[in-house]
């Protein structure tokens, strides 16, 4: 059971200071982390937290919670939530203090415009390891690519009622 | 709204650069917080963020606002958590910090706890699974569509373009670690883009050429 609680915190705590780019660069290596290295979770059980993620509000990755309920209840659950935001959050927030002092050098530049590809990069992965576990038969991408073009084509809609009408048709036609 | 627009520039003479002390109260701070990690669906968090911070508070600028995202956006973490944290210690020291944070993050916490306990109940239910199943496929979409928006400039740019589908490759075909791919290709591509650099406009006129001939 401690080791257990151990290797979730150590597990998101990797995550979190691997998440350049944000929450969907890091989601391949959770994917690995959880399912593979660990037999935590199920390809499917995955699949259904990230779903489970994309209804609450906020920050877009509060599925480690989940994932942490999962393996080891409330305990784990607290563990996964402060090993994925902790180390990033006082990272930021020591780097932030001193981050005005690099303001004239040209090494900042440098390190944004490189970074901004490998972001894009890392987010396409994510975006196809997601994919892979959830693009099952042509109704599930039916509803990924008229998402994709109502948000992309569209006028201002709001991603969440694109999601909730994911949701919709999933009830009466993926059961 | 707009006439609240022009008031943290007249401030900003009379303040040291980044601090923003005393614009905001702890309880205030936990609020407004609270209120964007309760109401931002769908991961279009800097767009609620602009909206409160420097629209209805006016406690940031568009140009502070902006060098706090460039910090979230460089360092590992969420914009969402990363903001908070940054925003808060410009606003209220390392206590404000911690606030933003519990603010932001509270609400999401609550509601995903909720449905993980619902969600045990009910796993092999077939109209449960089948919901998730339609949220998944549907947010596979958003994820295409905030990529593509984040990286349309990225994607027009050969060096860039190039940089993007190594890294797409290690990660998804190669199944190469996340670590090895950060320790590899960051420097690479910071070693492409070395201040001063002298094939940068060879570089970009080559860019300019094959995107002539298309």
């Amino acid at each position: 059971m401690v080791t257990k609680n151990f290797q979730i915190l150590a597990v998101f705590s990797l995550l979190s200071i691997l998440a350049v780019g944000g929450g969907t660069a890091v989601l391949p290596e959770m994917k690995h982390l959880t399912i593979e290295a660990h037999p935590w979770l199920t390809d499917a059980e995955f699949r259904d937290i990230y779903s489970l993620g994309q209804l609450a509000p906020g920050p877009n990755m509060l599925m480690v919670v989940v994932i942490g309920f999962h393996i080891a209840g409330i305990a784990g659950a607290m563990l996964a939530f402060f090993g994925f935001f902790l180390p990033s959050g006082l990272i930021t927030w020591g780097t932030s203090r001193v981050w005005d002092h690099f303001e004239k050098s040209p090494w900042r530049e440098c390190l944004q415009k490189a970074l901004a590809p490998v972001i894009v990069g890392l987010m396409a992965a994510g975006l196809i390891a997601i994919a892979r576990t959830t693009i099952s038969n042509e109704l599930t991408i039916v509803i990924a690519v008229s998402t994709f073009v109502l948000l992309y084509f569209g006028r201002k809609i709001n991603p969440a009622l694109l999601i909730i009408g994911g949701g919709i048709v999933g009830v009466f036609f993926l059961r | 709204m707009s006439n609240s627009d022009v008031q943290p520039a007249e401030e900003k003479a009379a303040t040291p650069s980044k601090s923003l002390r005393g614009r905001a109260s702890l309880w205030e701070i936990f609020i407004t917080f609270l209120f964007i990690g309760g109401t931002s669906f769908g991961g279009g968090v800097v767009a609620y963020l602009r909206n409160s911070l420097v629209t209805t508070k006016a406690w940031l600028d568009e140009d502070e606002f902006m060098s706090a995202l460039e910090i979230s956006q460089a360092l590992p973490g969420l914009n969402a958590t990363n903001m908070s944290v940054i925003v808060g210690d410009r606003l209220y020291g390392p206590i404000g910090a911690l606030i933003a944070f519990a603010g932001m993050t509270l609400p999401g916490v609550i509601i995903v706890l909720l449905l993980a306990a619902f969600y045990m109940d009910n796993s092999h239910n077939v109209y449960v699974t089948g919901m998730l199943k339609g949220v998944g496929a549907a947010s596979v979409g958003v994820l295409l569509a905030v990529t593509l928006q984040i990286g349309r400039k990225q994607l027009e740019h050969t060096l860039d373009l190039c940089l993007i589908v190594l890294t797409l490759v290690l990660i998804s075909i190669l199944k190469v670690s996340l670590i090895l791919v950060l320790i590899t290709i960051i420097p690479l591509a910071m070693f492409f883009y070395r201040p001063n650099a002298p094939k940068r406009a060879k570089l970009a006129s080559r860019d300019v050429e094959i995107s002539g001939n298309h």
